[in-house]
């Protein structure tokens, strides 16, 4: 990996074929949500925290939007009783910037408690967003209690099964997947069979030249099982885009950093705007990671993600996508 | 081994004489006429139920206590579900009485790899 500016970073795989055939690259993560970047079919990504400083060519390309995370609205204790702040602070760096994306994506955890009042209040303060249009996939704690009947009629419309959809952004094809419904005992996230036998339909016409980006709440990939964050099927989905070339991956649930790349898939979580989690492993559960007040902000990530704490968590997952 | 078996033998006795004192007080013989159900409680902390294996009596209420910051279900993976919670905010509690000897295994819907097992003799 190659930081080349103090918020950008560009994977630079030497000796591997991963980019010298322009495949979509890694993005630097921080803040509160990052501005995803297509040039020349290289997605790139820059934190939000500095952009504003940064240079506005670097910035503008062929497609940008905005992957936020995990807002948990309602919750209200340590490190974050007021997680509305944080994520009109996320939205006050959306509007910010100098490109402003074209779409938003949620990738889930919405709500803290899937109350209708904590969806409302997030449609509210994502109305202040200058990008208007907003993809969701639902997270764990959006579908309590009733298997995601509200989240659906919220958010399902046009979508198929339990809310996963498909759409394409200047030659881009998204695939927005629901993992955390139906989950069994002692399991990880999961896609179920009809989803998969959505998923090799959805990607049949496509040709293996478009880029693609799968985004879904609990990472699709095995991050730290112990800990329930991973997908059960993840392998058997991700197999169904083997012929593409550029694959991207943009998973919540983790409220942290991670990069991965394997062969033509680079997969990425995002970070919380409402809370830390500890580092996989390094903490008796995964539970909210208590910061002071101050420092709430750092913890959410503006400095911290894009060099060690990324590459070291990298270090700690260690595990293959199956 | 020799070392904990003793500890166990040693909090036994503790339990018999605490029997035989209860048996010899004046309340003994009222106590043994109420059908009060036993209870055991069973809190979640840290994303894990403990203890994760309870074994009660027949007719025993468990009653599980969320004391994690993040919501937490308790439900049955029998199928059908012998029980199912309503997700648990901070401190909220679920109880269930256990009528029917058998093994009853349960795990946190929202966060499966939460499991633990409720026995009834």
């Amino acid at each position: 990996m190659r930081k080349t500016r103090q918020d950008e970073i560009l994977h630079d795989h030497n000796g591997d074929e991963i980019d010298r055939r322009g495949f979509l690259q890694c993005m630097a993560w921080a803040g509160t949500g990052a501005l995803c970047v297509m040039q020349g079919g290289v997605l790139k990504s820059f934190s939000m925290s500095r952009v504003a400083k940064m240079d506005a060519k670097k910035m503008t390309g062929e497609l940008s939007f905005v992957q936020i995370s995990d807002s948990h609205m309602g919750f209200n204790k340590p490190a974050n009783p007021d997680v509305g702040r944080t994520l009109k602070a996320a939205v006050d760096k959306i509007n910010g910037l100098i490109k402003p994306p074209e779409f938003l994506i949620h990738t889930g955890d919405i709500s803290h408690l899937s109350k209708p009042e904590e969806f409302d209040t997030v449609d509210q303060i994502l109305k202040g967003a200058s990008a208007k249009e907003v993809f969701y996939v639902p997270g764990e704690h959006d579908v309590l209690n009733d298997d995601g009947k509200q989240y659906l009629e919220r958010y399902g419309k046009g979508t198929k099964g339990a809310g996963w959809y498909s759409f394409d952004k200047k030659g881009v094809h998204f695939m927005g997947l629901v993992n955390v419904l139906n989950l069994k005992a002692g399991g990880l996230g999961t896609l179920g069979r009809e989803q998969l036998e959505w998923m090799e339909d959805d990607v049949k016409h496509l040709k293996s030249s478009t880029p693609i980006v799968v985004f879904a709440h609990i990472p699709l990939w095995s991050v730290y099982p112990e800990w329930g964050w991973g997908t059960e099927e993840s392998a058997q989905g991700l197999a169904y885009l083997k012929k593409f070339g550029s694959v991207t991956v943009l998973n919540g649930h983790i409220h942290q950093t991670m990069q991965k790349v394997e062969g033509n898939v680079t997969f990425h979580t995002a970070m919380s705007t409402a809370f830390p989690q500890p580092a996989p492993g390094k903490a008796a559960s995964p539970g909210p990671m208590k910061v002071p007040a101050e420092q709430l902000k750092s913890v959410l990530g503006i400095t911290e993600v894009n060099h060690v704490q990324g590459q070291h968590a990298l270090a700690v997952v260690d595990s293959t996508l199956g | 081994m020799i070392k904990g078996s003793s500890v166990r033998s040693a909090g036994l006795s503790v339990v018999f004489a605490m029997i035989l004192l209860s048996a010899g007080s004046p309340n003994g013989a009222a106590n043994a006429q109420q059908v009060v159900p036993a209870t055991v409680e069973v809190k979640i902390d840290n994303f894990s139920f403990g203890p994760a294996t309870v074994t009660v009596a027949v007719g025993t209420m468990v009653t599980w206590t969320n004391r994690d910051d993040i919501p937490h279900t308790i439900v049955s993976t029998d199928d059908p579900k012998a029980f199912k919670s309503k997700v648990l905010d901070t401190d909220e509690k679920f109880s269930y009485t256990f009528a029917k000897p058998g093994t009853y295994p349960y795990f946190c819907s929202v966060h499966p790899k939460m499991t633990g097992t409720v026995v009834v003799k």
